[in-house]
């Protein structure tokens, strides 16, 4: 997978799958560092320690229709490749985070990619289900920060019972929404 | 702030859908578009797909089909694969899809009612 949005679609998964209602999505780079942090957290079922700890091993899985999971493990070698790290936090029962550091410098840094357009397709392929996702870029100079941010609970609270967030209409909204998240931290 | 602005806009969407009749009882959906989403999926070219699905339903305001993700379906060197799932018809499962497939099968399938017999995997296995 040539783009960091494609694993992050891919750890999402995980949670998806680990049931959970509500995930965050976080992105900060810092220019000041050269970093990027990934991280994902759920309120999904959680993991055992044991768990937590084999969950880099590609040779684990939950899943039942092939013995091997590679979510975690391609995402840790990618950040690894730019001399960064992952850490996995969980409890059973309450949810996890999966957070990634990157090195931007590095030769081996993957392109972001397109990440509004997985965005887009987590929250309108899964209408039931609330994501917040945050974009935070990290100047030299605290004040110039930059901050955007989607919270599908208040997309929710505004368009009511009635009206899906995989409604057309709604569809395209949000596309141009975070469109526009973009050139917001870009300015 | 931009997301003020923008929730507005998003509350004149609401408002002009409650207007309009289209809104029905029940809004389960009729059809159901499966898109394999996990790691071999991805892998294989499965977002770009899925977002023609999405995009193309909303650009033709086709609201009684939703194009969602499943999981990995066990096949994955089919990948991208696409289920399509009608109330009271037989699932049918599409392979390898490309954004161009994904595209013809929305305006034969979806809209046309014709299954695209040459993407399924019954083709793919001959």
């Amino acid at each position: 997978m040539q783009e960091l949005a494609l694993h992050i679609m891919d750890i999402v998964q995980n949670s998806i799958a680990a049931k959970a209602n509500l995930m965050y999505i976080t992105i900060e780079e810092n220019i000041h560092y050269h970093t990027l942090l990934v991280e994902v957290c759920d309120d999904g079922i959680g993991m055992t320690a044991q768990q937590v700890q084999l969950v880099t091993d590609p040779f684990y899985t939950t899943r039942t229709t092939r013995n091997i999971g590679l979510g975690v493990p391609l995402l840790k070698k990618q950040a690894e490749n730019t001399g960064g790290k992952i850490r996995v936090d969980s409890a059973l029962g309450k949810g996890t985070t999966v957070s990634a550091l990157f090195h931007t410098e590095s030769m081996n840094m993957l392109s972001l990619g397109d990440i509004n357009a997985v965005i887009l397709l987590l929250i309108t392929a899964n209408p039931a289900l609330d994501f917040v996702f945050e974009r935070r870029v990290c100047k030299e100079n605290e004040i110039e920060n930059k901050k955007s941010l989607v919270d599908t609970r208040e997309l929710k609270q505004v368009l009511g019972e009635e009206i899906s967030l995989s409604y057309p209409d709604v569809v395209l909204w949000l596309k141009n929404e975070l469109k526009e998240m973009e050139n917001d931290l870009e300015t | 702030m931009i997301i003020v602005k923008t929730l507005a806009e998003l509350k004149a969407i609401k408002d002009k859908v409650r207007r309009s009749v289209e809104i029905r009882e029940h809004a389960e959906a009729e059809t159901k578009i499966l898109v394999g989403m996990a790691t071999c999926g991805i892998a294989a070219g499965a977002r770009p797909v899925l977002t023609v699905f999405v995009e193309e339903l909303a650009k033709r305001e086709i609201q009684n089909v939703m194009a969602t993700q499943t999981g990995c379906m066990g096949d994955c060197q089919y990948e991208p694969v696409v289920e399509v799932i009608s109330a009271g018809k037989e699932k049918v499962t599409y392979v390898k899809v490309t954004p161009e497939m994904a595209k013809k099968i929305v305006e034969d399938h979806i809209i046309g009612g014709n299954i695209v017999t040459e993407y399924t995997i019954g083709a793919a296995r001959q």
